[in-house]
């Protein structure tokens, strides 16, 4: 068995099994708690829970106007990242291939240039997000082993992708199995380290605007 | 082998003009990405060479690697060439049979002692005594053992000499391995492929004819002259891929348009060969421009891929199980984390 093979099979079968696992585990912990009741009257004129919930998200989605220009470069630098990945991850034919072999579902695909330079602009976000981190006093004050382990494991195979398509360093079997093992470390670690938040960042901010909004927020 | 004139003076005499031969060896060296100089070097040197004794071996093997080099369609010169190479021992192509071919093996070895190439097709079982392929009452790894002992050089022909090939595929019932995992004090090189190139066999061949040394190998032992390039950076249908223009099935309208075949488990990014360029039968085709993904045929273990209609992205082995047995244990530990959880909470609130 080559490297490859070893990337293509048992590595990311238990990197995708533990993905599973960790989800499902951390996710109906959390689901199946159960909240505190809550005996206080909602107050009148208050949008029900669902619609509190999704108004928070959307909310969310930008930074309050008070913090708009001292959140500037979070808040542009959050979005190119964040929509470069999702456009690399789910736009690419080989990553929808990947999908569909597990699921059969598929869909259309980006041209692999469009890819190639979404993946690049991905990749400088994410270095000047750690940047960011390094020099803001601040940041780097409330920062913990799991944000710099969750940039690693995030930026990992994003830059072993693009010396993939570009052949460089290596063979291409050998570029493209250590991609994969990179993807396969990404998927170990999302569900026990802050990336969780892919999973849990819009049941948690509708929760909180299902409360926020019950007491007129 | 008998004493022979050279090769210069044999294609006089056959009417082939020395200009005729600088072209075929311009031919070669390029097909070799050999610099016009070296390519002139091998032209002379060519020309100066005697006939090279070859031993032909045949394993556990399906002929077609000696279908494909019979059916060269290289320039009629290179089948001259052939003729200057003395094939003394070659179980599909001797007419001669019995006591008497094996007479001209061992002749063959004892007149060229330390000159002689060997060609191996086939893979050597080793499993029981090695019982799975005998010839002539002796099993392929004695054979091998005994006519390699006094070579200059092995050649092993298609993937089952060079890497087990699929004998050797799971779950290798004869114990089949590669000529290199026995023979380990020659220099061996490996033309993989189910079957090679026919011009990758014979440029090699020529190639040591004319310098005498074994060309370069990558690290799988390969000559990098034909071996160097992935087919997927030398296919026609590349700009495809860059495009994301993908066939999804052997008879849709992507496949008819000539698509990449990517999506249907082409091999060709992994795969490294001359099929994209030098191509087959006269530079017609290859495999992909008939409309078939490549297998990956000249690398190591080919058969055990996981599929050769699995896309290369894809994962291979017991994942929807695995994932199945995950996803149960997972809300299993969750639920019953939450409930823990609750236990305690409620408790707490108890007490």
């Amino acid at each position: 068995m080559d490297l490859l093979d070893f990337a293509r099979g048992p590595a990311i079968n238990v990197a995708m099994a533990v993905l599973v696992f960790g989800v499902l585990w951390r996710l109906l912990a959390i689901v199946f708690l159960g909240k505190p009741v809550d005996r206080t009257v909602p107050r009148l004129g208050t949008p029900g829970p669902f619609m509190a919930g999704v108004r928070e998200i959307a909310r969310r989605m930008v930074p309050h106007p008070t913090f708009a220009f001292a959140e500037r470069f979070a808040f542009f630098n959050g979005w190119v990242f964040h929509v470069g990945l999702a456009i690399v991850v789910f736009g690419f034919r080989p990553h929808i291939l990947f999908v569909k072999n597990l699921t059969g579902l598929s869909w259309p695909a980006l041209p692999s240039g469009v890819i190639y330079a979404v993946g690049a602009i991905t990749a400088l976000s994410l270095t000047a997000a750690l940047i960011k981190r390094l020099t803001s006093p601040v940041q780097r004050f409330i920062s913990t082993a799991d944000d710099y382990v969750s940039w690693l494991v995030t930026m990992a195979p994003v830059v072993t992708g693009l010396a993939a398509v570009g052949h460089v360093g290596a063979r291409y079997e050998t570029l493209l199995a250590i991609h994969i093992l990179s993807v396969a470390v990404l998927l170990i670690w999302l569900p026990f380290g802050k990336l969780f938040h892919a999973v849990l960042v819009f049941l948690s901010r509708a929760t909180t605007g299902a409360f926020l909004a019950r007491r007129g927020v | 082998m008998a004493d022979f004139a050279t090769l210069g003076d044999r294609l006089a005499d056959f009417g082939v003009s020395r200009r005729a031969f600088l072209k075929y060896a311009s031919w070669l060296g390029s097909l070799m990405a050999m610099t016009p100089a070296a390519s002139r070097a091998m032209a002379a040197e060519l020309a100066k060479a005697r006939r090279q004794s070859v031993i032909w071996l045949s394993f556990q093997e399906c002929t077609g690697c000696t279908e494909a080099i019979t059916r060269s369609y290289g320039p009629t010169l290179e089948d001259l060439i052939f003729d200057f190479i003395s094939l003394d021992y070659h179980h599909t192509l001797m007419a001669v049979s019995g006591e008497a071919i094996e007479h001209a093996r061992k002749e063959a070895m004892a007149a060229n002692k330390g000159k002689y190439i060997v060609a191996v097709d086939g893979a050597i079982p080793l499993k029981d005594g090695g019982i799975y392929s005998t010839s002539a009452g002796e099993t392929n790894l004695a054979m091998l053992e005994e006519t390699c002992k006094d070579a200059f050089a092995i050649i092993s022909i298609g993937t089952c000499a060079a890497y087990g090939g699929i004998p050797k595929a799971n779950p290798n019932p004869t114990g089949a391995v590669s000529v290199s995992d026995i023979i380990k004090d020659k220099p061996i090189i490996n033309i993989p492929g189910c079957p090679p190139i026919p011009e990758a066999m014979t440029g090699t061949i020529a190639y040591l004819l004319a310098f005498g040394k074994v060309p370069e190998l990558d690290h799988l032992g390969r000559p990098k002259a034909f071996f160097g390039d992935n087919i997927h950076d030398r296919c026609y249908r590349r700009p495809f891929y860059e495009r994301g223009q993908f066939a999804k099935s052997f008879d849709d309208e992507g496949a008819r348009a000539g698509w990449c075949l990517y999506e249907v488990g082409c091999k060709g990014p992994v795969t490294y060969n001359a099929c994209a360029t030098t191509k087959w039968n006269g530079g017609t085709s290859f495999p992909i421009q008939s409309g078939h993904g490549c297998l990956g045929c000249s690398e190591p273990d080919f058969w055990d891929k996981g599929g050769f209609y699995v896309p290369l992205s894809g994962s291979v082995g017991p994942t929807a199980k695995l994932i199945g047995g995950a996803a149960i244990a997972g809300a299993v530990a969750g639920v019953a984390a939450a409930a823990v959880a609750r236990h305690r909470k409620s408790s707490l609130n108890k007490g």
